[in-house]
């Protein structure tokens, strides 16, 4: 299968404390890749770095082969490539529902409104949040909103998916629509990196699950492996706290 | 223990009354006690003006209905300018300083938050403006325009009116403060708005005007609307130019006929101005907070 996202040793510093040590991970194209680990271990970070919101200060990050630390790399273009979910939402309040996804396909990548538009609307509509398209998202609860976020993200008909905890924000009672979404997601072949805290979804939705511990990539493997024959002391003492 | 320290308290009070004193300062009885109050500290602050050993003389001098009549609409041959058409000449001053203002100080803004390389001069010149005008006094300001472009002797430049070197001294200081609050404005924005609209592939510009500028817009129109009502009474200043307007015809009025109530006049004149569009700034306000209460 066709490699999409390459990290190489990836390493990332804030002032003096290394967030990333040296982290590799490889998404192929229709692959799923769930990151588990303890908040600050470095999964929302490495995220960013794929989105370029953050510079990396070791290793290599390739695109489709195309190493992304080039000087010659526009972010702009990269980020088109690349979708990203956050844990807020970070919904436009200013704009409604429709238009707070049209925003990227008709302003970055210069498509006719119209056309979007009903891509737009259409995405909507397998959300079941046709109706509320003329809202803005101040009206929506918090499960609505992650849903038409990660729809504002689909428009740009990106190659991967990052999403960031995207339901940590969310009343426990909403999280299992946005995890349905995303279950749909995956089995349409949509390429995703997924952090999460989210267990048993990563087990029934990963191809393959990697455990991050305070910036190192501990182990990496299928579902069935990470689960239930972790390899590492730390995994399972992860998994032990979690469970 | 602890978690049970008021179960024993469970018989009920004997009496949730208040007493007659609080009851004084509660609903209707509340509204008869701020009128009472309201009189007293009023009709006091009055009182000393018919009191006072000296209140006849100010009463004269500065209350006096004819000689408020006489400034405000002016008589041309004693030589007194009418204080209600110099007030024209103060309106327009600030009303084309504002746009200037609006304009300019966006810029400002604009530039000293760009990133781009190229502009790195304009991002020092507009951090070393904002620093500048900002802390030299305006009066100072309009002193430097009004008789150093005329001194220039360069054409169009030299041959304006007072009014409108004033115009342009209010501009170049007034845009110093409102880019500072246009950056405020912008830098209040979360800074999810700003990873949100970048992941999606929008430039610098485009995250600035359809993101960042719309919300921030919301912010600033309270302290903006702020700045413009000590703009307007600031126009006053022009007068040291020599510019015929309300403070200055004010002024010749007291001169002429030796009676100050042509200040008073200038001072009414003015409130009318400012106190409506403070009253729409807090109306604004008020309103924003109500749609923020609610969305949230």
């Amino acid at each position: 299968m066709e490699t999409v996202l390459e990290l190489d040793s990836v390493v990332k510093r804030f002032d003096d404390h290394e967030v990333l040590s040296g982290v590799s991970l490889s998404l192929h194209r229709h692959e799923v890749v769930c990151l588990i680990g303890a908040s600050g271990s470095g999964k929302s970070t490495l995220l960013r770095c794929a989105n370029m919101l953050e510079s990396v200060d070791g290793g290599r990050i390739s695109l489709f082969g195309q190493s992304l630390l080039d000087q010659r790399i526009d972010p702009d273009l990269v980020r088109r490539h690349i979708a990203m979910v956050f844990q807020s939402f970070n919904l436009f309040p200013h704009l409604s529902v429709l238009d707070n996804i049209l925003l990227g396909p008709v302003y970055a990548l210069k498509r006719k409104r119209g056309d979007v538009r009903d891509e737009a609307l259409e995405l909507l509509e397998r959300i079941g949040l046709r109706d509320r398209a003329d809202d803005f998202p101040d009206r929506l609860s918090g499960g609505q909103q992650q849903r038409v976020a990660i729809v504002r993200s689909l428009a740009m008909q990106p190659s991967i998916l990052l999403l960031d905890e995207v339901t940590s924000a969310l009343d426990p009672t909403l999280v299992g629509e946005v995890l349905d979404l995303l279950r749909d997601l995956a089995s349409t072949g949509t390429t995703m990196l997924i952090a999460t805290h989210e267990m048993n979804f990563a087990r029934d939705v990963a191809h393959q699950v990697a455990y991050l511990d305070q910036g190192v990539l501990v182990e990496q493997g299928t579902p069935e492996e990470i689960f239930n024959n972790p390899r590492h002391e730390s995994t399972r003492a992860f998994l032990e706290r979690v469970r | 223990m602890a978690l049970a320290a008021d179960a024993d308290r469970s018989d009920a009070p004997a009496n949730l009354f208040a007493s007659r004193r609080h009851l004084f300062f509660v609903g209707r009885r509340g509204l008869v006690a701020s009128v009472i109050s309201s009189v007293l500290i009023l009709g006091g602050i009055v009182a000393i003006f018919f009191v006072a050993p000296g209140g006849a003389t100010v009463r004269y001098f500065f209350f006096n209905p004819h000689q408020m009549w006489l400034a405000f609409v002016g008589n041309p041959s004693k030589g007194i300018s009418s204080v209600g058409a110099g007030l024209l000449t103060n309106i327009w001053m600030f009303l084309v300083s504002e746009v200037l203002v609006l304009v300019f100080g966006l810029a400002i803004a604009w530039t000293r938050m760009s990133q781009s390389p190229v502009l790195l001069p304009f991002r020092m010149l507009s951090t070393l403006y904002t620093d500048l005008f900002r802390g030299v006094p305006i009066i100072i300001v309009i002193f430097l325009v009004g008789f150093g472009l005329p001194g220039l002797n360069f054409g169009f430049v030299s041959n304006q009116s007072p009014a409108v070197y004033g115009c342009a001294a209010l501009t170049i200081t007034y845009s110093a403060y409102v880019a500072e609050v246009y950056r405020a404005g912008i830098n209040s924005v979360p800074n999810g708005q700003l990873l949100a609209a970048r992941s999606l592939g929008l430039t610098h510009a485009q995250i600035m005007r359809r993101v960042i500028l719309p919300q921030a817009v919301r912010t600033v129109i309270p302290p903006l609307l702020n700045d413009f009502i000590s703009l307007q009474k600031d126009t006053a200043l022009v007068s040291t130019l020599g510019a015929i307007e309300a403070a200055r015809a004010a002024q010749i009025a007291a001169s002429t006929e030796f009676n100050f109530s042509g200040y008073v006049v200038a001072a009414l004149l003015f409130l009318a101005l400012t106190v409506p569009m403070t009253r729409f700034t807090d109306h604004l306000v008020a309103k924003d907070r109500r749609t923020r209460l609610a969305g949230a």
